[in-house]
């Protein structure tokens, strides 16, 4: 292939990596759910385009970026816990059918709600100032705000872990994925810590969708997009699991970003091919555990 | 008389008085223009147009146009007397959809003439229907399909650009000026691969040189994995064939990479609406063609006479390059009626084939072999910020005069002699 050097292909991995951080801030919530909750959220994607609306509203009553980037996943995060407690909690027990239907008109009614309110065109999303332009990462010229992304996605990774691994309500949250029945006996009240986890998985998502506003605009559709690509990453990194996430996560983008280079029309087929190759040697996933669905 | 009687032997008195009152009040109310033969009454216009969807602006801003064409036609007296109307209705962008409110507007509606769709396999699921009724179409968006001999009838018209030309002309303008190595990302579908198609043909007699064509899926949100091996093929130019959302990541993106400081990226076409949903920034420095746009005013009489038109119907605001589509397809149509004196088809057909015409954009004729019009075509740079207002976001870089000779060919679409 004409212009294939040593730097290109190191550019295009790089490039690989930055959307796989992408596809990870987007997956994690959506595993995490899944992993603790056993719930399929089918309104993941609408939580991230409300994201970005909500980013784009702040945007609209004069503040900056940043302060969408701190009210964003509180907002979604809030919307996300009056979620859980109202629609899905009555629905524990009876299978992973009910919360799957739910979530999905749910996210219908949430796309339509915001195609009333803003519109059905979309709106562009200007890129800060302080994080437009180009650097000089040696190897090549790579856009400054793909940089903060990829910052920000190990930034919240490293806050969830944190949170997870060395506080004692991330205990709990960890020992009610483990054995939910035990955590109870224990006094614990169950139904509150999967509470906190949909209103974290989805205010990350909420996160996910304003980082992604500049990189493409605002449209009401475009979490329908990105939700096949969560699916893939969570079910390749085994649900539940956020290494597992992390991992699949970087792997996607680097599929896509390769496949990219030598045959375009392949990009998208190229992560379901992946995910197809994945189940056949592992059907849990990278780390997931083993007969989670049964 | 018993009640047995009257069910057995024709009509009752109180049936036969309700239905004669019911006929006179049928005979004075307004639904009996609808029920007379299409020969008199209002001439009607049937407009099927992706109304919902992802082209909902431009379709939108195509009706406000032609509802200017209309009310301007019936203002210079219509036909003898007789005005026209227009029948608006909604084609989701799906070709079913409209071959299905097409039959409706010509068997129920009883439409003299069809004007609209954009996409071009919608167009085409229009146009089937229209020939095999025998109903003028006049076809408002870029197609390059409905000029070839295979799809086109005699009742074929299509007042809107192809990409072969639209292309070419930016191609024409673009090789001479910024260089010779091209790299092209095109959307991965027929639209693309026309686009594509009419600037290798300008390009040639330039001697261009194609780096690479990178074929992208349409509907890619992202498209930095295609960009840097672009990049390192340092490029004279890119050349971007897509459209719609596609255009505005894909623009959006490239100026984010830095691409513009190192080459100059073309468009064939460049929409108006377009531009204000992406922002100055995405679309700054992009060269591109249009069939229309709003400020050619200053140097175009029959440009200003209808911006002005539109802004008193619609609150100051002037119409977009698809939107004036609108017009210029109700128009000539309706002029071609008014020159014939009749709805005739064959008498229309003939009329707007003879047709000499500039009531938006300067001067306009379509071509006999396969009723294209032939127009000019602006080459269009956007601007980095709007200085007369929200809508002054393209500079005219030059206008490409109307000429057959940047088609294809009559014989090369199939058409005999």
């Amino acid at each position: 292939m004409a212009g294939l050097t040593f730097d290109l292909l190191a550019m295009q991995l790089f490039t690989g990596l930055a959307l796989g951080a992408i596809y990870v801030l987007f997956a994690i919530g959506l595993s995490l759910i899944f992993g603790m909750l056993m719930v399929v959220n089918f309104a993941h994607g609408a939580f991230f385009m409300v994201g970005a609306y909500v980013g784009l509203f702040v945007l609209m009553l004069g503040g900056d970026f940043w302060t969408a980037l701190v009210v964003v996943p509180l907002a979604v995060g809030l919307i996300g816990l009056v979620v859980e407690r109202f629609l899905v909690r009555p629905l524990y027990g009876r299978g992973i059918d009910y919360p799957l239907l739910l979530t999905f008109g749910l996210g219908y009614v949430m796309i339509e709600l915001v195609r009333i309110a803003f519109g059905k065109t979309g709106y562009p999303f200007d890129t800060p100032e302080l994080l437009q332009g180009a650097v000089n990462i040696g190897i090549g010229y790579f856009p400054l705000y793909r940089l903060f992304v990829l910052g920000a996605a190990v930034a919240v990774l490293l806050g969830l872990w944190l949170f997870l691994e060395k506080t004692s309500f991330g205990l709990i949250i960890r020992a009610g994925a483990r054995d939910p029945q035990i955590v109870r006996v224990l006094g614990v009240d169950v139904s509150r810590v999967w509470l906190v986890v949909f209103g974290i998985g989805t205010g990350i998502a909420g996160l996910a969708g304003v980082l992604a506003a500049p990189l493409q605009g605002v449209i009401p559709e475009m979490g329908s997009t990105i939700l096949a690509e969560a699916f893939v990453v969570t079910v390749v990194g085994g649900m539940g699991s956020i290494g597992g996430a992390v991992i699949a996560g970087l792997l996607v983008g680097v599929v896509v970003s390769m496949t990219s280079l030598f045959a375009p029309e392949m990009a998208k087929v190229s992560i379901f091919a992946l995910m197809a190759l994945v189940l056949l040697v592992r059907p849990q996933g990278f780390f997931g555990r083993a007969g989670l669905m049964s | 008389m018993t009640m047995k009687s009257t069910k057995a032997t024709g009509i009752s008195r109180r049936r036969l008085l309700a239905t004669a009152s019911a006929g006179a009040a049928l005979a004075v109310s307004p639904f009996r223009i609808n029920i007379v033969h299409a020969d008199e009454g209002t001439i009607k216009v049937g407009f099927p147009v992706p109304l919902t969807g992802p082209y909902g602006t431009e379709a939108q801003d195509q009706v406000r146009a032609a509802e200017v064409a209309i009310a301007e036609f019936n203002e210079g007296g219509g036909l003898n007397g007789r005005k026209a109307e227009l029948l608006v209705r909604d084609d989701k962008l799906n070709p079913g959809e409209a071959a299905t409110r097409t039959l409706e507007l010509i068997e129920k509606d009883k439409v003299s003439f069809i004007v609209g769709s954009l996409s071009a396999s919608v167009q085409l699921a229009v146009n089937n229907v229209t020939k095999e009724r025998k109903v003028i179409y006049n076809s408002i968006s870029q197609s390059d399909v409905i000029n070839e001999a295979k799809d086109f009838s005699k009742y074929t018209f299509h007042e809107a650009l192809n990409p072969h030309i639209t292309a070419g002309a930016v191609g024409r303008y673009a090789f001479q000026k910024f260089g010779k190595k091209v790299a092209f990302l095109t959307a991965d579908y027929a639209y693309g691969h026309e686009m594509v198609r009419g600037f290798q043909r300008a390009g040639k007699p330039f001697g261009i040189e194609t780096l690479v064509d990178i074929r992208h899926p349409i509907g890619t949100t992202d498209f930095s994995a295609l960009l840097p091996r672009i990049q390192a093929l340092k490029p004279d130019i890119l050349c971007i064939s897509n459209f719609g959302r596609d255009q505005q990541i894909s623009l959006k993106q490239a100026t984010d990479f830095g691409m513009k400081k190192s080459m100059k990226i073309i468009a064939p076409v460049l929409l108006f609406t377009g531009r204000l949903a992406a922002g100055a920034q995405a679309f700054e420095g992009v060269i591109g063609g249009t069939s229309y746009y709003w400020g050619i005013e200053d140097k175009v009489a029959s440009a200003k006479a209808f911006n002005d038109r539109f802004r008193k119907m619609h609150d100051g605001k002037v119409p977009s390059d698809y939107g004036a589509l609108g017009y210029g397809g109700v128009m000539t149509l309706l002029m071609g009626a008014k020159k014939a004196g009749t709805l005739d088809a064959d008498k229309v057909i003939e009329a707007v084939e003879a047709l000499k015409y500039d009531y938006y954009k300067g001067p306009e004729y379509y071509r006999k072999c396969d009723h294209q019009a032939v127009q000019s075509v602006l080459i269009i740079e956007s601007k980095s910020k709007p200085e007369k207002g929200p809508a002054d976001v393209f500079n005219v870089l030059t206008v490409e005069e109307p000429n057959e000779a940047n088609l294809r060919t009559c014989e090369e679409l199939g058409h005999k002699a």
